[in-house]
């Protein structure tokens, strides 16, 4: 990935199956996942229903089900699954030393 | 290695010898200088220093030595004599301080200089040490060399109690070693699962048990917040939390950074490790680096079977026969003895991931296997490891296994066996009087002739020959054999659960309590759970079901609850929240009204409005704001309405005799004390009480969970109603005399529902589901029934009569509540970052 990356702060600020949200002035809030196998993704904080907040969801597997009216999206791809049909975008995440970096050009676009 | 001949006979040919000089007398280091001595003996004259005052051995075995199973000698690689017969120069005990890159020459601490024509870097990692208060204590040790076993054996001669600080591979061989040596040993570790890296949740689960079994104490989600000393010694340990442990040794085994300060000072490219190339050349042409504290393709690793790889590519470019490395996949095992446990390649699912998990608890085995498109890409087993390099293998070879995958949990024997791979064959294949159930001694040919003779479905064969209907454990064979005796006229059996389990809800909740299982992943492990971490509908019902077991000491699951229950409040479809404090009985007085009307000023809420049950709810906070609310509120005196909560809602009253001129009892105050009795308690869905003064009914009292209609002579007692979608009217229980029979027998029925109701089954249609005369022949068949069932509902309700609210307020969980960190275009401004209690 090219471009620069941000740090938003250690890795043990995210329980294993939750998340935490980010917001971003003059742009839209991110959530950034942990889950319970010890991945981390981050997503717009926006389902692509009608704009539950993803990061209060159930976090299971891969995927959070949306709090407002259960529509389960993949953390990995931001695409809702099942019958369900919209996205939600993501934004390019690393890890490094204990820390979490999000593509500066995704969190700004 | 017949490398001395070689110098002999082609060294006068040669031009002098290339001088290759080795900074690192460890498993790398050494293992580069036989692969270019098996290459090309006669090239290079080898120096190799090391930081350690001994000869190169095998740093893995460590752990054996320090459980006593092994003694230095025994691990030795090369002794003093391969050194001698390869003419190397060994200088052990003297490290390298600095590396001039112009001049091509190393200085040693000593003075030594050396130079070189090529430089191998192989310094290995140094441990990571958190930078508590307390962390250079005396008697704080890491692992990682020898120096560090004798530093432990010490301390395990005199007895005592050691800390070991991390529970990931290292720190759990160290903690296994001093328990074996006589020392009390606690095992600290920040995540919620042992070995997180190389686990998932049910094998770290299979794992911490086996160890406390052993007599080792393990604290998860524990963060150090201090060494503590006494005596200018080490003494103990904070965590976060506040707690203290005694410790007369702390063994530090957090993690491993690559050693890469000598080459950052010499100017040499180094990101997390030496970055080097597929040759392992660093960013100088003379320079070579292997080992754990090289970056190859943005990987380091800490494991040695990458080594041995990085080896043989490094050997070959020295050689002039350079063949480049690609990177390694890794698998890791646990060397303590009676362990097995075996991971390997990624298992954290992902998108088209598909895992295929076998358990049997009765001899404690969990298998997991995750395939994506028809390949094996990462594996985790416990309990039986044979299998473990098969499928290995099948991932490091990309092996398509659509072929063998009916079978492929069963391992490589079973799997490679032919028209066997089919499990329902391999049912087939077994003898008539094969043992299919242990617990209860049926055999095949029994439960092929209950399924013949009618017993359609899973459920239906544990009714009649009640193969599978204790442990459960066989029920992969009986539906194997209902599948092979009827071909595809298997009936459903009840519902189950959810897809991750072929147990019903009444299944699970008896077996929680046959088999004292205590913990989430325990039921999964038990109960045959063929996901390894549940789904978003079975976590918060088993969550429920452990708390209702185990009041007061299961450990409430916050990742298995529905938000409204994390936050303690309604998200509304904006993404706030709503806030309703509890109003004993709908009473509520100015101090409450006037601290509510504050709250709806100083936090903006667009609007309060009264409720359905008799309150207050202020709408349209945001989640960060929640906890100051709850602190106005609080300290108002009012603790919250559990309105977002499968819970006590409310308890409606009217005015009654107080006040009304038809009134019979006091049923404002009933309600109140029968509010002040239930609150806070968890249910399998809402509960929702009322208690009318007359039969007029005032606070409808006959559409609630438990409703009490007060007439002259006592007290109506009615159960099962509700409004909502399908109205439904109580019907009537009992009838009683006194308050307090009122109150008992209402304890009663809701301890009743509590231990019986599936998850998000309302009263109503439980009670039409098991029966009116199910449920009072529970409450008074047995005359002591109900005192009993009210006694356990006061037993929990000592647990949970606390107010979350007060807790959050007071600080607790704020990382819920917070931002992790805030965005602005230029720069990134850090939340509170303090990882939960
Ligand atoms: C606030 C309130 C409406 C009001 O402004 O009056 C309300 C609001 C909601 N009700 Fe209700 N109900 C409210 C009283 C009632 C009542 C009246 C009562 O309790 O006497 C009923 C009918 C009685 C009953 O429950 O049997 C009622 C029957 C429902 C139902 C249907 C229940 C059923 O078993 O069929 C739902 C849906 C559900 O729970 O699945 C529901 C669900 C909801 C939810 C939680 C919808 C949701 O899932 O988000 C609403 C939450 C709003 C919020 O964010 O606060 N609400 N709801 C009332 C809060 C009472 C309180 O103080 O706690
Ligand atoms: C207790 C223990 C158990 C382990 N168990 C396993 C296991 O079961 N399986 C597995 O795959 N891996 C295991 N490992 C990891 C494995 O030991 C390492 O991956 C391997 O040793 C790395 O080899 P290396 O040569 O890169 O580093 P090392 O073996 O650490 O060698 C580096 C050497 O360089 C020396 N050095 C550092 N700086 C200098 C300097 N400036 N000058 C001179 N010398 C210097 C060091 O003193 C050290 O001797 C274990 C490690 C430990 C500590
Ligand atoms: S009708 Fe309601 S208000 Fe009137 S007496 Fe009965 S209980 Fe009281
Ligand atoms: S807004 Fe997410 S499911 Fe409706």
């Amino acid at each position: 990935m090219i471009g620069t990356w941000l740090d938003i702060g250690p890795t043990t600020q995210i329980e294993p199956g939750s998340a935490r949200t980010l917001p971003v002035a003059g742009g839209e809030e991110i959530a950034v996942f942990h889950t319970m196998r010890g991945e981390f993704y981050a997503l717009v904080n926006k389902c692509p229903h009608k704009g539950g907040p993803l990061s209060q969801g159930i976090v299971h597997g891969d995927s959070v089900s949306c709090p407002l009216h259960n529509w389960r999206i993949s953390l990995r791809s931001g695409e809702a699954l099942g019958e369900d049909k919209g996205c939600t975008p993501t934004i390019p995440l690393k890890v490094d030393s204990g820390r979490i970096f999000l593509l500066r050009e995704a969190v700004v676009a | 290695m017949n490398a001395q001949s070689k110098i002999d006979t082609a060294g006068a040919e040669r031009p002098p010898r290339e001088r290759l000089v080795v900074i690192g007398n460890g498993m790398a280091g050494c293992r580069a200088v036989e692969e270019v001595l098996a290459r090309d003996a006669g090239r290079y004259a080898v120096t190799i220093f090391g930081a350690e005052p001994r000869v190169n051995y095998n740093r893995i075995m460590l752990s054996p030595v320090l459980a006593g199973e092994k003694t230095f000698d025994e691990i030795v690689i090369n002794d003093a004599d391969w050194y001698a017969a390869h003419a190397i120069t060994l200088v052990a005990g003297d490290p390298v301080v600095q590396i001039d890159r112009a001049a091509k020459l190393v200085t040693a601490q000593s003075g030594r200089i050396e130079p070189y024509d090529r430089l191998l870097i192989a310094t290995g990692s140094d441990p990571f040490i958190i930078p508590v208060p307390g962390h250079d204590l005396p008697g704080v040790v890491t692992f990682r060399d020898l120096d560090d076993v004798d530093r432990m054996l010490a301390a395990a001669e005199k007895g005592g109690d050691a800390v070991v600080i991390g529970g990931g591979l290292l720190g759990l061989e160290a903690a296994h070693g001093l328990s074996l040596r006589g020392m009390k040993v606690t095992v600290i570790h920040l995540m919620p699962t042992l070995m997180e890296r190389q686990l998932d949740e049910a094998a770290g689960w299979l794992l911490r048990q086996e160890l406390e079994r052993r007599g080792q104490t393990i604290l998860t989600g524990a963060n150090t917040k201090a060494i503590l000393s006494a005596d200018g010694h080490v003494a103990g340990i904070e965590l976060e939390d506040g707690t203290r442990i005694r410790a007369d040794i702390v063994v530090m085994a957090v993690g491993i950074k690559p050693s890469t300060a000598l080459a950052k000072l010499a100017g040499i490219v180094c990101e997390r490790g030496i970055v080097v190339d597929d040759n392992m050349v660093t960013s100088d042409p003379d320079i070579l680096a292997v080992g754990e504290c090289v970056q190859h393709r943005g990987a380091c690793y800490g494991l040695v079977a990458p080594l041995w790889d990085m080896c043989r590519s490094l050997a070959g470019f020295l050689t002039d026969e350079a063949n480049g490395y690609s990177g390694s996949v890794t698998s890791t095992k646990l060397k303590v003895s009676g362990i097995d446990l075996f991971s390997a390649g990624d298992f954290s699912g992902g998108d088209g991931a598909e895992d295929i998990v076998m358990r049997d608890a009765a001899r404690g085995i969990y298998k997991r296997v995750v395939v994506k498109d028809d390949r094996v890409i990462g594996a985790v087993l416990y309990g039986d490891t044979a299998d473990g390099n098969w499928y290995f293998d099948l991932l490091k070879k990309g092996e398509d296994i659509a072929p063998i995958r009916e079978g492929l949990i069963f391992g490589q024997a079973f799997a490679n066996g032919g028209a066997l791979a089919d499990p329902n064959s391999a049912v087939a294949a077994l003898s008539d009087d094969a043992e299919i159930c242990g617990c209860n001694g049926v055999s095949k040919g029994q439960v092929v002739g209950c399924i013949n003779a009618g017993a359609h479905s899973l459920d239906a064969v544990r009714s009649t020959c009640k193969a599978s209907a204790s442990c459960g454990s066989c029920t992969g064979l009986v539906e194997s054999l209902l599948a092979f005796t009827l071909g595809g006229a298997v009936e459903s059996g009840p519902q189950t659960m959810c897809k991750c389990t072929s147990f019903t809800h009444d299944d699970v909740r008896r077996n929680i309590v046959d088999k004292q299982l205590r913990h989430m992943p325990q039921v999964m492990q038990e109960l045959h759970w063929t996901t390894p971490d549940g789904c978003s509908s079975c976590r918060p019902a088993l969550n429920y079901y452990l708390l209702c077991a185990w009041p007061g000491e299961y450990l409430d699951d916050q990742a298995s609850r529905y938000v409204n229950e994390r936050l303690h409040a309604n998200i509304q479809k904006d993404g706030t929240y709503s806030v309703v404090p509890r109003m004993w009985g709908g009473i509520t007085s100015p101090r409450e009204l006037r601290a509510i009307a504050d709250v709806v000023e100083k936090y903006d809420a667009p609007m309060v409005k009264v409720t359905g049950g008799q309150r207050l709810d202020i709408f349209g906070i945001k989640k960060e704001d929640l906890p100051a609310v709850w602190a106005d509120l609080n300290a108002a005196g009012m603790v919250s309405g559990h309105a977002y909560g499968k819970a006590l809602r409310t308890v409606k009253t009217c005015v009654g005799s107080e006040w009304c001129r038809f009134g019979t009892q006091d049923s404002t105050g009933l309600g109140v004390k029968i509010e002040r009795m239930s609150w806070g308690s968890w249910m399998p869905h809402k509960f929702k009480i009322a208690v009318s003064g007359c039969p007029r009914n005032c606070a409808e009292a006959t559409i609630k969970d438990f409703g009490v209609i007060c007439v002259d002579s006592g007290y109506e007692l009615h159960v099962g109603g509700n409004g909502g979608i399908r109205v439904r009217v109580t019907d009537l229980l009992c009838k009683v005399e006194t308050e307090d029979q009122a109150m008992e027998m209402c304890a009663a029925f809701i301890q009743l529902y509590r231990e019986d109701a599936h998850y998000l089954e309302r009263t109503a249609p439980w009670l039409e589901r098991k029966g009116l005369d199910w449920i009072k022949g529970q409450l008074f068949d047995d005359p002591e029934a109900v005192k009993r069932l009210a006694r356990r509902f006061h037993f929990a309700q000592s647990f949970s009569q606390d107010d979350p609210w007060a807790a959050r307020a007071a600080g607790d969980r704020r990382d819920l509540h917070s931002h992790m960190a805030e965005v602005r275009p230029l720069h990134v401004e850090y939340g509170q970052a303090e990882y939960a209690k």
